[in-house]
């Protein structure tokens, strides 16, 4: 085997990336969600600094405000304030920390264990195989939601106890994702010669085949993202999740709901902030997968 | 045909007995004393404490405990409801064909709307029609159900008052269900106001529940139609000189409706998942809404037994979903 000089192997890797910026940029959705994205990640980052108020600051001579544009809404107040008259912005503002942070949380978990199952799973084949596959087949045979709330049930509710109910139910996907990539790199050629090379069981899973099961692993990683932000979101509003008075978007939902009639922006708000950002994840998530996909390139 | 059902029951199997080891670790899993957790703040008298205990075979060996589960379930004994104190599966039934309705509904909607709108965004490709479906096809798959829920409620009910905010039917109808599905009961009675009633109240919480499945099914059916769209076949049809709608519809359209109908099959337990956050905010009385209070109520009997049934009403219809796909496409039973 030739030496590959580092310049060789950096050439081809940075031409890649620009030829993924092709497509991924051609995709105007992608490249929208990716700025709203990045804008989400930056007001999640400088929060404290951004918001006009702490989270937890109650006005009590501004019960129920409406936003500023509305009758009776105070400029102080862009966004009103709720029921104990603290500043709905400032509280969505804060509450975009718990999102992402659910969301990096979650698929951080879920794709290591899914990763280590998966690879274990294609690598060996046989009983391993079987037994991990069979463990994945009954975590998906209920319905996510519902195994969620009852592992928070039995773990008590709280955010992180719902954060590791998600990951636990979100990764049989990755899992299978990962052990059909890797059995079907596993016979490849380059893997035989690598072998033959000697390398180690572990060399083999770990370096030589799965970097090439990255790309369906990224697009699963995208929508497992915005997925537990969503699934989060609805264990916070049905009192499972983050407990209040932690500005989390589907607990304020949740403490909102008696208002509905008598003020609906303090509905109205937190789900927007939600599907805006699963919105903009998803559409990246679309752009990703067109462009990792090279089936749908269009030559 | 008979091998092919076979061999799926098989390998069922192992996945219905790991769902019953599930359910019976749940109430084992719970922190600390099962039936004081269960009990609640209130407490337990010791006699209670020893009836319970002796009710769910606490003081036997672990193994002969999932035993006698099992053999309980298998005759149909899911336990006492620690609120209600009726059977857990006579509640069940009683509550399922609520859900059943619910689901049938929200799943109708999205099949109506989904499948002819993927198919026009296919054929016109490119158009803002395309653009717009698609585009509001993945704002609704990203949606957050329980506040889109809120919002209709908003403007539908406290804005417009054109529809109630919850439950199936106005409170001044009583009817002694028949077969539980609240549209055929009041048709059997005869009384149109009370049917009038009944599809008013199902329309919110269908339109809810189906907004996800419609959206995985338009994407889905515009995806698969543009793939047949490039196959030879489809090709050779138009070179032919076949009208483009029979083109589109006789030769594309058959072929495209496969992974269609995958897709649609595996809605069922996003159906469940969904159907738990509508029936919540619309206090749809359902197995979804059953299973939060139960948990709220830690009436966990019910939370055990709801768990192992709806997973094996999902199990079935996926089973049944599976059997049909292999009906319309000979290709699959071949394998």
């Amino acid at each position: 085997m030739t030496e590959i000089t580092p310049t060789a192997t950096e050439r081809p890797r940075l031409a890649a990336l620009a030829e993924f910026w092709h497509y991924f940029s051609m995709n105007r959705g992608a490249v929208i969600g990716l700025v709203v994205f990045a804008i989400l990640v930056i007001v999640a980052l400088f929060a404290p600094w951004i918001a006009p108020y702490p989270a937890d600051q109650q006005f009590r001579d501004a019960l129920l405000l409406p936003p500023s544009w509305m009758e009776g809404g105070r400029s102080a107040y862009l966004l009103g304030t709720d029921p104990v008259g603290r500043d709905m912005l400032s509280r969505l503002i804060h509450g975009s920390r718990y999102s992402l942070a659910i969301g990096l949380v979650v698929v951080t978990v879920a794709l290591s264990v899914g990763i280590v199952l998966g690879v274990l799973a294609g690598y060996f084949r046989g009983w391993v195989d079987v037994v991990i596959m069979r463990v994945m087949d009954i975590i998906l045979a209920f319905p996510s939601l519902l195994l969620a709330l009852v592992l928070v049930a039995i773990m008590g509710p709280g955010l992180f106890n719902a954060m590791l109910a998600i990951a636990l139910v979100l990764q049989p996907h990755f899992a299978r994702l990962v052990r059909a990539a890797v059995m079907a790199e596993a016979g490849k050629d380059y893997v035989t010669s690598a072998r033959v090379a000697g390398a180690g069981h572990i060399r083999l899973m770990i370096k030589t085949i799965l970097p090439n099961c990255v790309a369906p692993l990224i697009v699963q990683a995208t929508l497992s993202f915005s997925n537990a932000i969503l699934e989060a979101a609805a264990l916070g509003f049905l009192g499972m999740g983050a407990q209040p008075p932690t500005p989390e978007w589907g607990t304020m939902l949740a403490s909102a709901r008696e208002f509905i009639t008598r003020a609906p922006w303090v509905v109205t708000f937190p789900g927007l902030a939600i599907l805006i950002t699963v919105l903009a994840i998803n559409l990246v998530g679309d752009g990703l997968r067109d462009a990792l996909d090279p089936k749908l390139k269009r030559s | 045909m008979l091998r092919y059902i076979l061999h799926k029951l098989a390998l069922i199997v192992p996945t219905v007995i790991g769902i019953t080891i599930c359910s019976f670790a749940f109430i084992r899993l719970l922190p600390g004393d099962p039936i004081l957790a269960m009990a609640g703040q209130h407490g337990v008298s010791p006699e209670r404490y020893e009836i319970l205990k002796e009710q769910f075979g606490f003081n036997m060996p672990i193994w002969q405990q999932y035993l006698s589960y099992v053999w309980n379930v298998l005759h149909g004994d899911f336990g006492i409801s620690l609120a209600t104190k009726r059977p857990v599966l006579t509640d069940f039934l009683a509550l399922f064909p609520a859900t059943i309705e619910l689901a049938l509904f929200a799943m109708l909607l999205a099949v109506a709307l989904g499948i002819p709108a993927g198919i026009f965004a296919a054929v016109k490709r490119g158009s803002w029609f395309d653009q717009l479906t698609m585009g509001v096809a993945l704002t609704g798959y990203s949606m957050p159900i329980f506040w889109w829920g809120l919002l209709l409620i908003i403007f539908f009910s406290g804005y417009l008052g054109w529809t109630p905010v919850s439950g199936r039917i106005a409170i001044n109808f009583f009817f002694k269900p028949i077969t539980g599905f609240m549209l055929v009961d009041t048709l059997l009675y005869g009384n149109w106001a009370a049917f009038v009633s009944a599809v008013r109240h199902l329309i919110l919480p269908a339109v809810v529940l189906g907004t996800i499945p419609l959206a995985v099914i338009a994407r889905q059916t515009r995806s698969a139609m543009l793939e047949v769209l490039g196959e030879d076949y489809v090709r050779t049809a138009r070179a032919k000189g076949l009208s483009p709608s029979r083109v589109i519809n006789i030769h594309a359209l058959r072929n495209a409706m496969i992974p269609v109908v995958t897709t649609i099959g595996l809605q069922v337990g996003m159906l469940m998942a969904g159907a738990i956050l509508t029936e919540t905010i619309f206090s749809w009385p359902g197995i979804g809404k059953w299973m939060i209070e139960s948990i709220s109520k830690r009436d966990y009997v019910v939370v055990q037994s709801g768990l192992l049934l709806i997973a094996l009403v999902v199990m079935a219809v996926n089973l049944i979903v599976d059997v049909l796909y292999a009906v319309i496409n000979p290709r699959i039973r071949a394998r």
